[in-house]
This record gives structure tokens, sequence and C-alpha cells, in this order.
């Protein structure tokens, strides 16, 4: 191997990688959170709401979970603005990843809820909960426990896949990188540092999930 | 045998230049001898020369070739180039003229003479006629797309103000639906990016609201060929005058030719 590294450009070049930082902790932040209420909402639809509700909220999880993410994004960032909803990049971004992030944790919710037995709804009924706290204290959270890990790993994946709203010009770690690339020409050491913010970045959000999952859960903490 | 090879090399070379420099001698007059203009048009860059549905070239160099050959009274013959290979070409007298999208620097200008400017070739910040942008400085607070790493990116990144958002999209497309869909005011790109938006007729159209950097097409031919150079230039002349290449300009640009050109 004969390539020269150079990371000479890191001095000069940083506040861009840290503004980039920045946004992707931010996408993730308000695409996580967001994402995942989305998501309940619509497990609970989909496992226990109203029958007049349940198709509209198939054919999202539907419409969402076989197109691609960055069709989803073009399509709000460029498309919108045609029926008079004008997003700038940033706000596209967030609504494209909570969008998303809500079909596929639905998914993944409703497979929890409906993993619960038959008795633990009865049984709540006949400490006179309301149908609401049943839902809340007997359904949901013994579900999410249940499927914590699989939704943490969408999570990443929903983090890591935000690497493409740097196409729509939104300044993320991504955009970070390929603008230093477009202006030193260093593209190796500039996709090397991202690689390594992004494995970092993805490592911490892992821990960070385990640890709400023992604050929301502490039965499993104490397991 | 070492030398024999040798002798025929030096003589191959020989006839070579002999042939160039009879060639040269007079280019205008071998070319009405001739009764064809070989020209070296682009295939592959479009509005200057691409292929068109039928398979003939078409594009404004193939307007401008067409003008030349008929104001000279002789057949034209086009000969379709690459941008790499468009010089060569008329080193070896393979063609008369480039007239390829040609645009002059020093180097160039070693091998080969230049006509004057026959189009239009800058990269400029555009925007609907109702923004009020005249120069750099008023980009204050306004949002422009550019292509992310292209040449109108690095000089609009030097001249702009501080507070201009510039928005740096990864291809021309984005470049585009962004100032179609209005994500961004302006868009700094090169005419032909811009022609090529008005080509399609949008609702927003881009007009030129400043020059980023002019480099304008020339007509190359080879080097002492005053006859052939003056020919070439008061045609071109001629056309900016009477509006014919005014039309080649509209139809291919969508846009007048600049005052200046």
């Amino acid at each position: 191997m004969n390539y020269q590294f150079d990371f000479g450009w890191l001095f000069e070049y940083y506040p861009q990688i840290v503004k980039g930082i920045a946004i992707t902790i931010e996408l993730i932040a308000v695409g996580g959170v967001a994402g995942i209420s989305l998501g309940i909402v619509c497990a609970w639809v989909r496992a226990l709401g109203p029958a007049w509700l349940k198709p509209v909220v198939a054919a999202y999880v539907e419409l969402i979970r076989n197109t691609p993410f960055l069709i989803q994004l073009f399509f709000i960032f460029f498309g919108l603005p045609s029926l008079g909803l004008q997003l700038g990049e940033l706000q596209a971004a967030n609504l494209a990843m909570v969008v998303n992030l809500g079909a596929y944790s639905s998914e993944i919710i409703r497979a929890g809820i409906q993993a619960t037995p038959r008795g633990q709804f009865e049984a709540g009924a006949s400490l006179a909960m309301s149908p609401f706290e049943t839902f809340r204290h007997v359904v949901l959270v013994p579900s999410l426990e249940r499927i914590w890990p699989a939704l943490s790993s969408q999570v990443v994946i929903v983090m890591l896949g935000s690497a493409v709203v740097s196409q729509i010009a939104a300044e993320d770690l991504t955009f970070a990188a390929n603008f230093i690339q477009s202006r030193t020409f260093r593209a190796f050491e500039a996709y090397i540092v991202s690689t390594a913010v992004y494995l970092l970045l993805a490592i911490l959000l892992r821990q960070l999930l385990a640890m709400v999952g023992w604050a929301i859960f502490p039965k499993r903490a104490a397991r | 045998m070492l030398s024999r090879r040798l002798f025929v090399a030096v003589a191959t070379i020989a006839t070579t230049i002999g042939f160039g420099s009879v060639a040269k001698a007079d280019a205008l007059g071998d070319i009405e001898a001739r009764g064809t203009l070989r020209v070296a048009v682009p295939q592959d860059f479009p509005p200057f020369g691409s292929v068109g549905p039928d398979m003939a070239p078409v594009g404004y160099d193939i307007d401008m070739a067409n003008l030349i050959a008929e104001k000279m009274g002789v057949k034209v013959e086009l000969v379709p180039v690459t941008s790499a290979n468009r010089i060569p070409y008329l080193q070896t007298n393979k063609v008369d003229l480039v007239i390829s999208s040609l645009g002059k620097n020093p180097d160039r200008e070693k091998v080969i003479d230049f006509s004057t400017a026959y189009a239009p070739f800058y990269n400029g910040v555009f925007a609907p006629a109702e923004v009020a942008l005249g120069k750099p400085e008023e980009l204050t607070g306004k949002t422009v797309g550019v292509t992310r790493g292209a040449v109108e990116d690095l000089e609009l990144t030097k001249i702009a103000p501080a507070d201009a958002v510039i928005k740096r999209y990864e291809d021309n497309n984005g470049t585009i639906s962004a100032f179609l869909s209005g994500q961004v005011e302006a868009v700094a790109t090169g005419n032909v990016v811009a022609a090529a938006i008005l080509a399609k007729n949008p609702p927003k159209r881009p007009e030129l609201k400043f020059l980023i950097k002019n480099s304008p097409c020339y007509i190359g031919l080879s080097k002492e060929q005053p006859a052939l150079l003056e020919k070439v230039n008061g045609i071109i002349s001629a056309a900016k005058a009477d509006g014919s290449l005014n039309a080649i300009a509209q139809k291919w640009l969508g846009t007048d030719l600049p005052a200046d050109l």
C-alpha cells in the first residue's frame, strides 16, 4: 500500500465535523423519541384499536416499510412543496425519520403486544383497571420489555440510515465528510473519520438505550 | 539495422511534417478546392452537441458548423470527437475547424489558434426575475443551492457573504430540484444547466443574476492560417450582427447572447 495518509485537514475542518455530529444526534434524538411514540400509537391501533382505523394504519405501515427511505425523504423535501408544504431540510429529515421509525417500530411493538397472554388482559380487568390503564401497565410495559432489544436495533439502524439526509443538503455527519472530501480530496481519511464517529455514536446509542431499558423495566435489571 | 530503422523513422517524421506544412500552407484554399468543411463537433455534450432521435448530431455547435459552411459556400462534414481528442484531430489535419464548446487557455493557445467567441459558457448565480440580486454581497440572508464540489461551489464559497446560506447538493439534479421546489431562492450553476432547466419550461425560470466565472467557447483552427481565421471571424461577426447567432443561442440555450460576447 503506497497511500500517504494526511489528516492535516482535521484542524481546519473539525468544526464542520462537530456540527455534523450535533445534527446527527439531534436527528436521532427527535426521530427516536417521536418515532417510537408514533410506533406505540400505531401498534395499539393495529392490535387493540377501533376497527375503522386499522386499515388506515396498516396502509401507512406497509407504504413506509415497502419503499426506500431515500425516496420518502425526497418525497417530503422535493415533492411536498408542490402541495404547498415547504419544509426545510432539517424539518424534512426529522419528519422522514419519525415517519420511517414509526412504521418499523409499530410492527416490532405490535409483535410484543400480540405475544401478551390473554390472561394478562383479564387480570387487569379483574383489578378494576380501565382499558387504558390495563394497556398502559399490564400490556405495554411488559410488551416493550420483550421487544426492547429489537427496538433498540431498529433505532440504531435508523440513526445509521440518517446518513442519506446529506442528499437534501442537511449538514449531518455524512455531509461533513462529503464536504471535506470535496475540498481536500482526502476521501479515504474523511470517511475513516466519519466511519469511526458513526461507530462510536452507534455504540453509545446502544448503551443509552440499554440504560433506558433498565430504568423502565427494573425487573429486567434485577434479573 | 539500427541506423536503417532510424532512417525510416526520421523519414516518416519528415514526411509527416512535410505534408503537415503543405496542408497548412492555405487551409482556406484547401477547403474551397475540396468543397467540404470538416468540423470536429461534440456528440456527448448537450446542448452543444448530442445525437438526435434520427442518430444525426444536433446542437449549438452543429448549427454553428452548418452556418459557417453555408457562408463559405461549401458542404459540411461533421466529425464527432470527444473533449480529449478534439485538439489532436485538428493538429493531425483530420478536421479544418474544432467547434466543440472549446474554451481558451494559454496551454491550448500554444498549439492552436482561436477565433472570436461564438457561444457563451459561464457559471453564475441564477434566480427567478422577481428575486432582487445583482452582486455577491446581495446574497445576504438568501439561500442559494449549488452542487457540492463543483467549480461554482468553490468560487461561490469565496465570494458569498458569511450570512448567505449555501445549500450544497449531491449532484446537479438535487440542485435543480431544490430550486424548482422552492427550497432555495437561487442556484449557482453553469449556463448550460440553466438552459436545461429552461428547456423543461418550468414555473420558476432561472435568470442570470451575476457571473461567477466566464469562459466562452471559441472555434479552434490550425496555427498560422490568417486567411481562414479572418474568414471564420468575419462569419461570426456577421452572424452576431444579423441575429442568426442569437437565434442559435435562443434555440439551444433558451436565452439571448450576452452583450459582451
